[in-house]
């Protein structure tokens, strides 16, 4: 029994091995990297908060949303206009003025308050999703033909946001923000302060995740995955399962967006599109779905290797990236992490071998 | 004895085809009630029927004397105290089996309960119960994949079992088993009829002469005979659509 229980102890330390690391090396970044690589490490922080939430809903309960974009950008807008009202000191903001709009939208007022722009970055993907995943889930729309209307969503946004151009800024987006909370944005001690801002909603983020994951929810979720009729059959109802691991999902997603903005200093129809939408689930596919260390890696891991080759390599890079996810798609299903989970167990193995041949000498 | 599940004048079309036509039929507590008869008789339909699967264009499944079940969704069902076993074996294989069992034990499943309830020091005591009765208890820490297909279909009875159904469906639990295999699945049945009705689909017919104690014979969507298995094998028109061929 005592046995057991420091085996259990030793399984938790291990289990939270990997995860401390990052955030230990996260959190000490800014003493060994430049604050332009800090900036771009955080925006990939920010990406990893969605990670989280892709992974949940396709790497736990397996439904392949194609359109996390919207949420990602819908967030990001909502902060975006707080950060513009706060630069133009609540006037109407330029781009406004250009496409001749001369007061404030009424939508537009309220995000003058941080706490409701704040809110609502989380609240709008929330509530869409709730919405858009009542309506498919409960009609029993599932696999490809869900992902082909989370697709479908994307476009719609994108073109609803570059059409309004008076309200949104169009292809443009938002951008020229000076200052968050009073504090001045060009300020590298402010674009710190958002970094760690970042990697603490990244941990809080992750805390969460797990804790979904780890209650009889997340088996439920598994268990969506693996055998839906065998779980509705068990008297669960999967419509109120998949609509809640949606919503949780955009709302992270919202979450990342919000704090993607402020880093990256604009937000433009681009980040709802499709090419974004897809490469999110890249992350994860590469990092190693279903487990949420896997998201969090991917996500840091592709950004990184992205910004590095197009550095380098500013007229391949895409092909790289291609190439790497078809790689992985078809040599590693499992990601990274399950790469390193296949390495532990051939060590192990070995171990275990040689101990066996050894104990034959004696 | 008194009925549990009464269906009555039941026909489920599709498309105009008429897979289960006028059927009336009842099912009596602590039954185990086979439905057999060839292929493409409506036996699966039947259950689909029961368990909210299919609605039917007309009749009605009355369940304990009071509520029509043709109006309830599936898990409404399962609430109720259906439960429905499918033809091919369907656990959740990347979870173990220990706790493939502790899903099926909650009855609170709202998004709440699945939070934040932990399982309670009974339902634990039931779980151990029934993966003693299928003889999962050694391997409750393991995973599905690890199990044989025998071993597959007990946890799916047990994940059925489990949640103290009043009637549990069964489709074709023995097919694909060796004869000792489904000799154990005829015990783990009976015992389980203790406690509630077993209907189950089935071809295998030693399985069937084994078990049953009320047998339904369909033949293309209607009701041919019903009876003890003795009254069954000796009609003559059973006989002919159903047994007669190859000398069973």
């Amino acid at each position: 029994m005592i046995e057991k229980v420091t085996q259990i102890k030793e399984h938790i330390i291990k289990r939270n091995a990997v995860i401390s690391i990052i955030f230990i090396l996260l959190c000490l970044a800014p003493l060994f990297l430049s604050d332009f690589r800090i900036n771009l490490l955080g925006k990939f922080v920010a990406f990893a908060i969605l990670a989280l939430g892709i992974d949940l809903i396709w790497g736990y309960t397996g439904i392949l949303s194609l359109g996390h974009g919207v949420f990602f950008g819908l967030g990001a807008y909502c902060m975006a206009m707080y950060l513009k009202l706060e630069s133009s000191g609540g006037k109407v903001p330029d781009f406004m003025s250009w496409s001749g709009q001369e007061v404030l939208p009424w939508f537009w007022k309220p995000f003058a308050s941080a706490p409701f722009a704040l809110t609502m970055a989380i609240l709008i993907p929330v509530l869409l999703a709730s919405i858009i995943g009542y309506l498919t889930f409960k009609n029993r729309i599932r696999g490809v033909y869900f992902s082909i209307l989370t697709q479908a969503l994307s476009i719609i946004f994108v073109v609803l946001f570059v059409g309004q151009q008076a309200y949104t800024g169009g292809t443009n987006g938002i951008t020229n923000f000076k200052t968050i909370f009073g504090f001045s944005l060009s300020n590298p001690s402010t674009k710190l302060g958002l970094y760690y801002i970042a990697v603490l909603l990244l941990l809080a983020a992750y805390v969460f995740c797990k804790f979904i994951i780890d209650r009889r929810i997340g088996r439920v979720l598994v268990a969506i995955r693996d055998g839906e009729n065998r779980i509705r059959f068990s008297g669960y109802n999967p419509t109120v399962y998949k609509v809640f691991v949606y919503a949780i999902s955009a709302g992270l997603a919202g979450l990342a967006g919000a704090i993607y903005v402020p880093q990256v200093g604009i937000i433009s129809p681009a980040e709802m599109g499709i090419v974004l939408s897809i490469e999110m689930v890249s992350w994860v596919a590469i990092g190693g779905r279903g487990t949420l260390t896997g998201a969090i890696i991917g996500a840091v891991l592709v950004n990184s290797l992205k910004s590095v080759v197009s550095e380098n390599f500013p007229d391949i890079w895409s092909y790289f990236i291609g190439i790497t996810f078809i790689a992985v798609v078809i040599f590693m299903p499992a990601g990274l992490v399950g790469i390193y989970h296949q390495i532990k167990k051939v060590w192990r193995n070995s171990l275990v071998f040689k101990r066996k041949e050894a104990a034959m000498k004696h | 004895m008194d009925r549990v599940l009464e269906i009555k004048d039941l026909t489920v079309s599709f498309d105009g085809f008429k897979a289960v036509n006028n059927v009336s039929t009842t099912v009596k507590k602590g039954d185990i009630h086979f439905f057999i008869g060839p292929n493409g008789a409506g036996k699966t339909t039947l259950l689909d029927a029961i368990c909210g699967r299919v609605k039917p264009a007309a009749g009605s499944i009355i369940f304990k004397d009071s509520s029509d079940v043709t109006k309830l969704a599936e898990h409404e069902i399962v609430e109720r105290g259906i439960s429905r076993k499918f033809q091919v074996p369907s656990v959740f294989n990347s979870i173990t089996v220990f706790e493939n069992m502790e899903l099926a034990v909650e009855k609170k499943r709202t998004i709440y309960s699945t939070l934040f309830s932990k399982l309670s020091h009974k339902q634990r005591e039931r779980i151990e119960y029934v993966l003693n009765t299928i003889g999962l208890y050694e391997k409750r820490f393991e995973k599905p994949a690890a199990l044989s297909h025998g071993e597959k279909q007990w946890l799916e009875i047990g994940m059925l079992f489990v949640q103290e159904p009043e009637i549990m469906l069964l489709d074709e639990p023995v097919a694909g088993m060796g004869r000792k295999e489904t000799d154990k699945t005829g015990e783990l049945l009976k015992e389980m009829a203790k406690d509630c009705s077993v209907v189950v689909v089935e071809h295998d017919m030693e399985f069937v002469r084994e078990c049953a104690s009320t047998v339904t014979v369909l033949h293309e969507g209607t009701l041919l005979v019903e009876g003890d298995m003795d009254e069954v094998q000796k009609h003559p028109r059973v006989i002919e659509v159903y047994l007669g061929r190859g000398g069973e």
